[in-house]
């Protein structure tokens, strides 16, 4: 596919990262000559220096045949407009862009339905963090949670406590434990190696374990995993900016809620926007002020400011000072990696948020979702079986029959409204939403190709 | 939670032991004297003892550290808790005849350094009972002189701590000492050498050395206890009167400027403090009105008994501190009044004293005009200044958060004192004596609370360690917020 | 100071106000009780003063300032409060000191008053009583909806159309003028709807008219000596309650729930709400306790005459079917405290307003919060709005100075003889613009010294025009410009 990437930044080069190696052709521009060299030292892309939003620019970076334009440069209106030049100029196909403020968002129908702006995906990363950290705190013990086939079929990845009930057995007993709950683990991530589960695989203490079930059973098979965590109650953000701020307006009415902020004038701006949460003045990496409002009893301590090193520092204070959970918003992917092995519960990446959303309308063949999981686990991807058993390789076959690359497996099948954990004997059908786990990112194309129909199927 | 309330319990068991202690010199007194009151004392000795050193053996694993917001509770516990220890000599003896509650009422009067008494006849008592309650003041007024200067500024209390960290006089500069323990001994050093120079000097005015200890103990607790029905007018001395003014007026000022005078041996620092500055404006002021006024209504016949008499009952009731001389009760009732109002204002932060304290009067009569002058001046950036220095947003809002908190508790507990039936004008004074803890009322409470039902009184000991605990201690722990962590 | 402008204000004040002893001069005719020599006069004078401040000044047309509006206000009430003095003294003898405050009482819509037998006066006086009250409401409304707030008075600036909670961007009406005009209408509305409900309960037409006056203004001036008990009606005495509860809302509330129909406006605004929990809390509290100490021999007794004083009382209107003053216990001093409280801003009603007594609690709450959180920045809202820092710094001060003013006023009074109890009882009268008092003074004033009324006039002065607008004029700095 031919596709434009407006903005090197961080956003755009991971997302040049991630579509280069499968075989598109990309231009990316952007107005700084130096963050172009870099890029084209390292991919195999075009690089075009200029403003996005110009026509010429867009006509010389091939916007008459590109099959998608991505605006993610650091202005929501440069990227909003580019969008609209794509449209009218060059009738560019799939448009997406970056729109951070709140404002545009807000009137999102409007605006980007089709009359204003022609935009066919607008992704804001702070929404996608806000919700993010949303339900992981509404699912308390979960280290990630991502939801599949419109909110059907969930995946959580949980750490397995020593004094869960399958601690030292293998996954088989863990089916056989919960005959009348449909559940499949998916992967397990055990001390930086990701493990492929199979039948006989024991899970061990202070594994990841990630696994895929209907919302409605996830809590039991939680409490397998590790002792039942207690709902949550009080939170803390450190950081009042807008994620900040938003968590803390959607939690103050069904939690206790905290913002601390060091800025005087946006505390005063918070306190004044907010009902119920306490505003606190001050450094999050205070011991002091933490200790001052118990921190031993926090359930779940957010660093959100756009400060990763704050960020870092904050977190592991309060999980040292007795947080039960505590969370990072960390910019740049090197510190991600970086800190997941440490005492930080979940270290959110707005990147890889962003990249996550943006990646599932590239990928061909009807990938509705793709997911990375924690710490390059696997690759969890929802795709939708289209055809039937002729024009298909998965129509009409049981999955044991299904050729899938090294590495794959197929985790759950949602038909309709209907979930089905996914068994060696189940058959996939057409129109079927499948979810597949994918160890090796490199093999993604190949499972493309899987669910591509055949020229027979038109 | 649950562990630090453990080392509460560990902290208070160990101040039970500590006061126990305090049960020992009455019964030495009642040995000397052989008045027969020698039991009661030892038995309240052994059971507070007794009691005390159980908590702390039960607790004695508890060693995690309080944190500031503990220190509420300590505070409020440890007066109460000692409220209630110190009621038992009161109630095991048979001289006084007093009830629990009147017994409760008595010593938390005495540790609260209210001065308020329910006891009809003081001067038959036996001398180990007189002694007692002068030493529960004096007691008491160790502890807020602690309280005061180290430990309410520390909780943020009623806009203190900012004020005082951020003046440039005395505190910020000498930084009085770092560590409570450090300054209680010296603030207590200070307390005991005023108090033994006080008692020298009514001694060698004449007081019986057993009088002259023991009122000392209350003048400079800013008490107002007596070892005598009569109080100071018992001894119809215009000297003694006189020296009772000057060291009720030393321990009327904060602590902390005596403490800095010592040290840097020169007295230039009471003249730089504006609190004290008013404070002595305030007493001159009210002084010179009241002398006039009481020639003008031919109360006294010359000049000299006006002045002197104006000038003692006004330090006493202006301090907060309660003696009175026979004839107050006949003076006119506007003098009264106005006598009573200057109470509320008290004395000055970091002091025995009661009321809302000179320093917050300031400050509120700063802002009043303040007010005023924005309303001629509206662009005009017009700080609230003290002594130079501008006073601070969240001085200034605590300050008026307590005033309003303190209109509110007053007027309640008026009203409830009022429902049981006490005409307007005790209820009034009754309410604002015991929540200033200034001693005695008007009224039918003019001279003792003997005729106070129970009801009534134990809605005056609860004002009483309102006033003590300034308000917002006893207060906070009511407040859901301070429980929901 | 522009001196030659204020006074030709005045000269047109007073000259529209010499039209008002015209329905005065009618009634003694009809009624033929002699006294329309003395309102000819106090109309000839009041006119000649009138013309001559104008005439003299007939051309100083200067734009007046705010500072000018300190002194234009406290000299408006002050001019008019001695000029509606001189039917008693032209007519009825009085000394100076009792009509003036009888007059000051009608013009602040206090209501306390001197004469011990009212019900022998002639009609026509009694009639001028009643309408120096209503006059004095239509004052106050103006005062209060729209100066005040521009001066900024103690707060008052919450009372803005743009920032008060109901009428977030529209002002009643964009001039004083015209929003005056607009609030008279509904002054007279009201005034005519209860003169009708109490004329078809069973007034006389003269005193249906005469209390619809005082009722409205709650001002609490009555044509006899037992005030509303003469009439020993309970539809009368719901009638007044609900009529005085109204005129002690917000007459911009009043003026926008009439335009938009809509009667939730009144529940949605906070202090209004607050209000009127407060009247209901204190109903309760006062008949259970009435109940409770046997002062009446049934409920309903206590209930009625409960409820009673305590719209009465709240609202500062003064009415009295039992003299609050001799109820038992606990009762005189809790409706002392709703005295102090007051009805809301905006209306004809005195005390320290609702609307500051709720924000005050919330800041003394606020202190106690903070304590627990000592970082945490925690607003006063009221409604969703938070309040700004220099409104709040005007409510304490105003506070602040209320306190003091009624000390202050307590010992005075004590000082020229009066005890503990009638002094505060004077000074809740008249401070609070109550009208009946405590002791001594828990009917009338009939009983005390010039000094102790001289000083009633300046609480009631102070009362009214809100304490700075008074005090102001005593500073130096205020002259100095």
């Amino acid at each position: 596919m031919k596709i434009i990437i407006l903005g090197a930044g961080q956003v755009g080069t991971s997302v040049a990262a991630n579509l280069v190696n499968e075989a598109n052709d990309i231009t990316v521009v952007d107005t700084s000559a130096q963050r172009l060299r870099e890029l084209a030292d390292r991919f195999d892309l075009r690089t075009l220096q200029g403003h996005g939003a110009q026509p010429d620019v867009l006509m010389r970076a091939g916007g008459e045949d590109a099959e998608m334009i991505i605006a993610v440069t650091n202005s929501d209106e440069t990227n909003m407009v580019a969008c609209q030049v794509a449209y009218t100029l060059f009738h560019t196909p799939t448009k997406i862009a970056r729109v951070r403020a709140q404002g545009f968002l807000d009137h999102h129908q409007a605006l980007f339905g089709g009359d204003a702006f022609n935009i066919d995906v607008t992704i804001s990363p702070e929404q996608l963090v806000t919700d993010y950290i949303l339900r992981l705190i509404q699912n308390p013990g979960a280290l990630q949670v991502t939801d599949f086939a419109n909110g059907r079929v969930r995946l959580v990845a949980v750490r397995a406590y020593y004094g869960g009930p399958l601690v030292g057995h293998e996954l088989r007993a863990l089916y056989d434990h919960m005959p009348h709950i449909d559940a499949r683990v998916a992967a397990i991530y055990r001390q930086d190696r990701a493990i492929q589960p199979e039948g006989d695989t024991v899970i061990e203490a202070d594994d990841e374990v990630f696994f895929v079930a209907a919302p409605k059973h996830i809590r039991s098979v939680m409490s397998e995993l590790r002792r039942l965590d207690k709902p949550y109650k009080r939170l803390i953000f450190a950081g009042g900016g807008n994620i900040g701020t938003r968590l803390a307006r959607v939690t103050e009415r069904n939690f206790r809620v905290k913002v601390i902020e060091s800025d005087l004038e946006r505390c005063k701006h918070i306190a004044e926007a907010l009902e119920r949460t306490i505003v606190l003045h001050g450094d999050a990496a205070d011991e002091e002020l933490l200790l001052e409002e118990n921190i031993e009893d926090t359930d779940v301590f957010c660093a959100v400011t756009n400060d990763d090193e704050a960020n870092i520092l904050s977190a592991m204070l309060a999980k040292r000072l007795g947080a039960r959970k505590v969370m990072a918003l960390i910019n740049r992917t090197a510190y991600v990696d970086l800190v997941q092995s440490g005492p930080i519960d979940v270290a959110i990446s707005p990147q890889q948020a962003t990249i996550g959303s943006l990646l599932k309308h590239v990928r061909r063949g009807d990938v509705v979702m793709v997911h990375s999981l924690r710490r390059g686990a696997a690759e969890a991807i929802e795709a939708v079986a289209h055809g039937d058993q002729g024009s298909s390789k998965v129509v009409g076959r049981p999955i044991e029959a299904i050729n899938l690359p090294k590495g794959a497996s197929i985790g759950a099948i949602v038909r309709g409204d209907e979930v089905l954990i996914a068994h060696h004997d189940t058959f996939i059908e057409s129109e079927d939403h499948v979810i597949l786990f994918l160890q090796d990112r490199l093999r993604v194309p190949e499972v493309e190709k899987l669910f591509q129909v055949g020229v027979t199927f038109f | 939670m649950l562990k630090r309330l453990l080392t509460v319990q560990k902290v208070l068991g160990l101040l039970l032991v500590l006061f126990s202690f305090s049960m020992l010199p009455p019964a030495v007194v009642a040995l000397l004297y052989g008045d027969g009151a020698l039991l009661p004392f030892l038995y309240a000795f052994a059971l507070i003892l007794g009691i005390g050193a159980l908590n702390w053996v039960i607790a004695i694993r508890a060693s995690h550290e309080l944190r500031v917001r503990d220190g509420f509770l300590v505070v409020v516990l440890f007066w109460v808790v000692l409220g209630l220890s110190g009621a038992i000599p009161f109630w095991l003896s048979p001289e006084p005849e007093l009830s629990i509650t009147d017994s409760v009422f008595e010593s938390l009067s005495g540790l609260t350094t209210t001065g308020a008494t329910v006891i009809l006849r003081i001067d038959g008592l036996p001398h180990s009972m007189l002694w007692y309650r002068q030493q529960l003041q004096w007691l008491g007024g160790m502890g807020i002189i602690v309280l005061a200067v180290a430990v309410l500024p520390m909780l943020g209390i009623g806009g203190m701590q900012l004020y005082r960290a951020e003046t440039p006089g005395p505190m910020k500069d000498t930084k009085l000492n770092p560590r409570i323990t450090e300054t209680a001994k010296a603030l207590w050093y200070i307390y005991l050498g005023l108090t033994i120079s006080c008692a020298l000097a009514y001694w060698l005015a004449g007081m019986s050395g057993f009088d002259a200890i023991g009122h000392a103990f209350s003048t400079i607790a800013i008490g107002g206890f007596s070892t005598h029905d009569a109080s100071m007018g018992y001894f119809d001395s215009t000297l003694i009167e006189m020296i009772a003014v000057v060291f009720m007026l030393l321990a009327g000022m904060n602590f902390a400027l005596h403490f800095i005078a010592l040290r840097r041996r020169t007295p230039v620092i009471y003249t730089q403090d504006s609190e004290l500055r008013f404070y002595l404006f305030l007493m001159i002021l009210v002084t010179i009105i009241v002398t006039l006024a009481l020639f003008y209504t031919n109360t006294y016949i010359d000049w000299e008994d006006s002045f002197t008499q104006a000038l003692f009952q006004t330090v006493s009731i202006g301090t907060t501190t309660g003696f009175t001389t026979d004839a107050f009760y006949y003076w006119p009732p506007f003098i009264e009044i106005l006598l009573l109002f200057l109470a509320f204002v008290g004395g000055c932060a970091g002091s025995t004293g009661g009321g809302i304290k000179v320093i917050r009067f300031l400050l509120l009569i700063k802002q009043g005009l303040r007010e005023i002058g924005r309303l001629i001046h509206p662009n005009a950036q017009l700080p609230v200044r003290i002594g130079g220095k501008v006073v601070s947003h969240r001085v200034v809002d605590a300050v008026w958060g307590f005033f309003s908190l303190y209109v509110a508790t007053f007027t309640l507990m008026y009203l409830a004192l009022a429902a049981t039936g006490l005409d307007l004008l005790t209820a009034f004074s009754a309410v604002a004596a015991c929540i200033n803890n200034l001693g005695p009322g008007l009224g039918t409470v003019g001279a003792h609370y003997y005729d106070m039902h129970d009801a009534g009184i134990w809605i005056l000991c609860v004002a009483m360690l309102l006033g003590r605990l300034e308000i917002f201690t006893l207060l906070v722990l009511f407040s859901p917020a301070f429980w929901r962590r | 100071m522009h001196w030659r402008a204020i006074l030709r204000l005045f000269g047109i004040l007073l000259l529209l106000y010499s039209i008002s002893f015209l329905p005065s001069i009618l009634v003694s005719l009809w009624y033929a009780d002699g006294q329309w020599p003395a309102f000819a006069t106090s109309l000839l004078i009041t006119v000649s003063a009138g013309l001559i401040l104008w005439l003299s000044n007939l051309r100083k047309r200067h734009p007046l300032s705010v500072r000018d509006g300190f002194l234009i206000v406290t000299l408006f009430w002050a001019v008019l409060g001695m000029l509606g003095a001189l039917p008693f003294i032209i007519g009825l003898n009085w000394d100076i000191a009792d009509a003036v405050f009888e007059s000051i009482s009608g013009f602040t819509t206090t209501g306390a008053t001197v004469i011990e037998e009212i019900d022998r006066l002639p009609k026509s006086i009694l009639y001028h009583r009643q309408q120096i009250q209503w006059l004095g409401g239509m004052g106050v409304i103006v005062l209060a909806v729209a100066i005040l707030p521009l001066l900024g008075v103690g707060g008052m600036q919450l009372y803005r159309a743009e920032t008060s909670g109901v009428a977030k961007h529209e002002k009643p009406t964009p001039r004083i003028a015209e929003t005056a005009r607009a609030l008279w209408t509904l002054y007279f509305a009201l005034t005519a709807a209860c003169a009708l409900s109490f004329w078809i309960a069973g007034m006389s037409t003269f005193d249906a008219i005469g209390h619809a006056f005082t009722t409205v203004a709650t001002g609490g001036f009555s044509t006899h000596d037992a005030s509303i008990a003469y009439f020993d009606s309970i539809a009368i005495e719901l009638i007044a309650s609900f009529f005085m509860l109204a005129g002690g809302i917000n007459f911009v509330i009043h003026f926008l729930a009439w335009r938009k129909r809509n009667l939730w406006l009144y529940l949605n605004d906070t202090e209004v709400s607050a209000y009127l929990l407060i009247f209901l809390g204190g109903v309760l509290a006062v008949s259970i306790s009435l109940f409770l100490a046997a002062a009446y021999p049934s409920f309903l007794e206590a209930l009625r005459h409960g409820s009673f004083q305590v719209a009465s009382i709240l609202t500062s209107t003064g009415f009295s079917t039992a003299t609050f003053g001799l109820w038992p216990l606990q009762i005189p001093l809790l409706l002392i405290m709703l005295s102090f409280t007051g009805g809301c801003g905006g209306s004809t009603a005195g005390g320290i307003k609702v609307l500051r007594v709720l924000i005050l609690l919330k800041l003394g709450l606020r202190q106690l919060k903070q304590l627990t959180h000592p970082h945490a920045l925690i607003n006063v809202k009221i409604g969703q709005r938070p309040i700004m820092e220099d409104v709040l710094f005007s409510i304490w001060g105003f506070y602040v100075l209320y306190v003091i003013v009624c000390l202050g006023l307590t010992l005075a009074m004590m000082a020229a003889g009066l005890d503990l109890e009638s002094a505060i009882g004077a000074v809740v009268a008249t401070v609070n613009l109550l009208g009946p008092g405590l002791g001594v003074v828990a009917t009338t004033f009939a009983e005390v010294d010039d000094v102790v009324k001289w000083l009633g006039v300046f609480g009631m002065l102070a009362g009214r025009l809100e304490i700075f607008t008074l005090l102001i004029l005593f500073l130096p700095a205020y002259w100095r410009h």
